[in-house]
């Protein structure tokens, strides 16, 4: 006999958990539906100076509201592994809302717990729900790349080789979107500031990231900024070679004392809280959830000591239009490396054109190949 | 600064060959006493982070990284003698125990390092070999670590001692043949104990390296598998301690490889080179298998029909 889809193992046993235990597994769901409960899954360790410590420390902000409980767990493969530990936070701990936080974990794991469990709600975080999605699925992101323009800025006026780096991980819209506005916003100090990409191939290969700052600073490069997981080993790493640096996730400033100027870094703090408000008010969550400085989803790590007056004074007045909503930066005439105008003269591509998550160019300038 | 184009890439290799390959040339030597011994230990992956994780908290909580390896050490040639003591039991194949402890090695390192992957542990020092170099990069490239110079020294100093003194003899008779240990009066399980010993012990070393050095710090990703490689290291580098130091470089290079080319602005086949030491080992497994016979210089007692 073999077990239909529907029916897992996991059902199973907790069928004949039932059978057995009625009464003792009633109360502890009695006791449960008092407060709300939160799943958060996490790809990595909770506290990697990285993506996922910014999910924690969101994570966290949800822990101090009331009436909430909430559920962790680190390290889970971007494999059935996701399936299996959402499977274990609804029908053991009766989680109602479930945040599997890392971009592998949407297609096809999510949506398929989003089909099965139709009254748990699911936000993942990516860009990637669609109309045709399961409505109690959901995506939300935040436009960090406003904060890694503000930091191109900086990097612009701190460079004196006026060559950068970017240490990033794989070739997907958010990270290209990334290179793009960190070389645009240096090239706005200086326009013949050019970026050089390192690919290493994945989220966390601590010796590839290393050998890749590395070579970086044997180029002359001398401020280096990246995207993956875990910035700690390129930050170490290029302070030991004496460059500059810009963070991404979190604050990595206490990393780098000598070179850490400024940093992208997220907030999630206001997109949980927001969720769990409104679950809680009992009112429908939003399916698509987007936001920049101005809706606080996104901010920048303090200023560096080391970083000059003027470079301030040009990213706070940049920061202050984008936080007014009325800045773009992706503004026609761009061009990509290969010489072709990707976004023509007069066109804008303001934060909510989901043209631009989409992103497949390299803009002028920047070293690397998608 | 100059453009350094190609000789950029020359130089990354060269400073990549000495960043890199000191873990690669510590196990590869601990793996090569062990499996001149008449044992293999496929677990020195698991020691390699559990050795990582040690020293990184050893190191935090003392405040010294010396201690850092010794802790590191130390817990290496726990392993070891544990590996070691299974395999001494009857029918129990070293095989599948160095498996077993591969899984246990990395899973008591990630348990145990939950802790440590945010606070910073105080670094093993660089000696500079060149202070007055005023070209930065190669000035960084000759920044050395004391291990790796240690472990240089090592791979001379076992190159010298298994051909030419008592021990030596004995490690390698217990590997050709446990019958002849015997017979001149060595205890062939005693030998294969202390050499699955030290052989841990010189992994747990090479992990200390990785998380108090370079890249220098300990997350769970630390290791991606270069204990594994190293084991597969000794079998082209034919049992030789030196031919294991030279592979070790050339491994530590080939890692560098991919980085480097990017810097420049080559980016064709971007992703064959960051493959560049596992497409390595392949290629030489190829070359050096031989269609007749077992491999020239193994041990005998490696042989699975003895």
């Amino acid at each position: 006999m073999s077990l239909g889809p529907s029916l897992s193992r996991r059902t199973l046993l907790g069928m004949s958990g039932g059978l057995a235990a009625g009464a003792f597994v009633s109360s502890r769901r009695a006791r449960a539906a008092s407060a709300l409960e939160i799943g958060f899954l996490y790809v990595g360790a909770r506290d990697d100076y990285g993506y996922n410590q910014a999910h924690a420390e969101g994570a966290a902000a949800v822990k101090a509201m009331p009436g909430v409980k909430v559920l962790e767990e680190e390290r889970i493969p971007e494999t059935i592994d996701v399936v299996k530990s959402m499977d274990s936070m609804i029908e053991l701990d009766d989680a109602a809302l479930l945040f599997p936080t890392s971009f592998g974990y949407y297609n096809p794991f999510v949506l398929q717990e989003a089909r099965k469990y139709p009254k748990v709600q699911f936000r993942h975080c990516g860009g990637l729900w669609t109309e045709k999605d399961p409505k109690n699925a959901g995506s939300y992101f935040g436009y960090i790349d406003e904060c890694q323009y503000l930091s191109g800025i900086v990097a612009g006026h701190v460079s004196k080789s006026k060559k950068l780096g970017f240490v990033a991980a794989k070739p997907i819209p958010q990270v290209l979107r990334n290179i793009n506005a960190f070389t645009l916003g240096a090239q706005r100090v200086d326009a013949t500031i050019t970026t050089t990409v390192i690919f290493t191939g994945d989220w966390s290969l601590p010796v590839k990231e290393a050998e890749a700052t590395n070579a970086l600073a044997d180029q002359g490069i001398d401020v280096v900024t990246c995207h993956v997981d875990s910035p700690k080993v390129t930050i170490q790493t290029a302070e030991g070679r004496g460059l500059y640096t810009c963070g991404y996730h979190v604050d990595q400033a206490p990393l780098a004392p000598k070179g850490y100027l400024t940093g992208a870094e997220w907030n999630w703090a206001t997109v949980y809280r927001g969720f769990v408000a409104d679950r809680q008010a009992g009112k429908p969550l939003a399916n698509f959830v987007r936001g920049g400085l101005r809706e606080g989803i996104v901010k920048t790590s303090p200023y560096g000591a080391m970083v000059p007056a003027a470079a301030r004074a040009q990213a706070d007045a940049v920061k202050a239009k984008l936080v007014a909503g009325d800045y773009v930066i992706f503004k026609g005439p761009v061009a990509d490396n290969t010489g072709k105008e990707v976004i023509a003269a007069g066109v804008d591509h303001g934060q909510t054109d989901l043209w631009l998550e989409k992103m497949d160019w390299l803009a002028a300038g920047v070293i690397g190949k998608t | 600064m100059a453009d350094l184009g190609i000789a950029g890439v020359a130089l990354a290799l060269f400073g990549g060959a000495i960043r890199a390959s000191t873990p690669f040339l510590f196990v590869s030597l601990g793996e090569c006493l062990t499996e001149l011994s008449g044992r293999i230990n496929l677990g020195l992956e698991g020691t390699l982070v559990c050795g990582a994780m040690s020293a990184y908290g050893a190191a935090l909580l003392s405040g010294s990284p010396w201690l850092g390896v010794l802790a590191a050490a130390l817990v290496g040639a726990l392993l070891g003698a544990l590996h070691a003591g299974l395999c001494s039991l009857a029918r129990v194949n070293d095989i599948a125990v160095g498996i077993a402890l591969m899984v246990l090695g990395t899973g008591l390192a990630f348990f145990f390092g939950k802790p440590l992957i945010q606070p910073r542990a105080p670094m093993l020092p660089a000696l500079p070999l060149c202070p007055g170099c005023h070209f930065a990069p190669l000035r960084a490239a000759l920044d050395i670590n004391p291990l790796f110079l240690i472990g240089v020294a090592l791979a001379f100093v076992l190159h010298w001692g298994l051909a030419n003194t008592r021990p030596g003899l004995v490690l390698r008779t217990a590997g050709d043949s446990g019958a002849a240990a015997r017979a001149m009066g060595y205890a062939p399980l005693l030998v294969r104990l202390w050499a699955t010993m030290a052989g841990g012990a010189l992994a747990g070393i090479g992990g200390a390296f990785l998380s108090l050095y370079y890249p220098g710090s300990w997350n769970e990703g630390l290791s991606s598998g270069q204990g594994l490689i190293a084991v597969a290291l000794v079998i082209f580098a034919r049992w030789r301690p030196l031919a294991c130091l030279f592979a070790s470089l050339l491994f530590g290079a080939a890692g560098a490889l991919g980085p480097a080319l990017q810097s420049i602005g080559v980016h064709q086949g971007t992703y064959l080179f960051n493959a560049a030491p596992y497409a390595l080992t392949l290629a030489i497994m190829i070359a050096t298998a031989s269609p007749r016979g077992a491999l020239a210089g193994a041990p005998a007692e490696l042989a699975v029909t003895r």
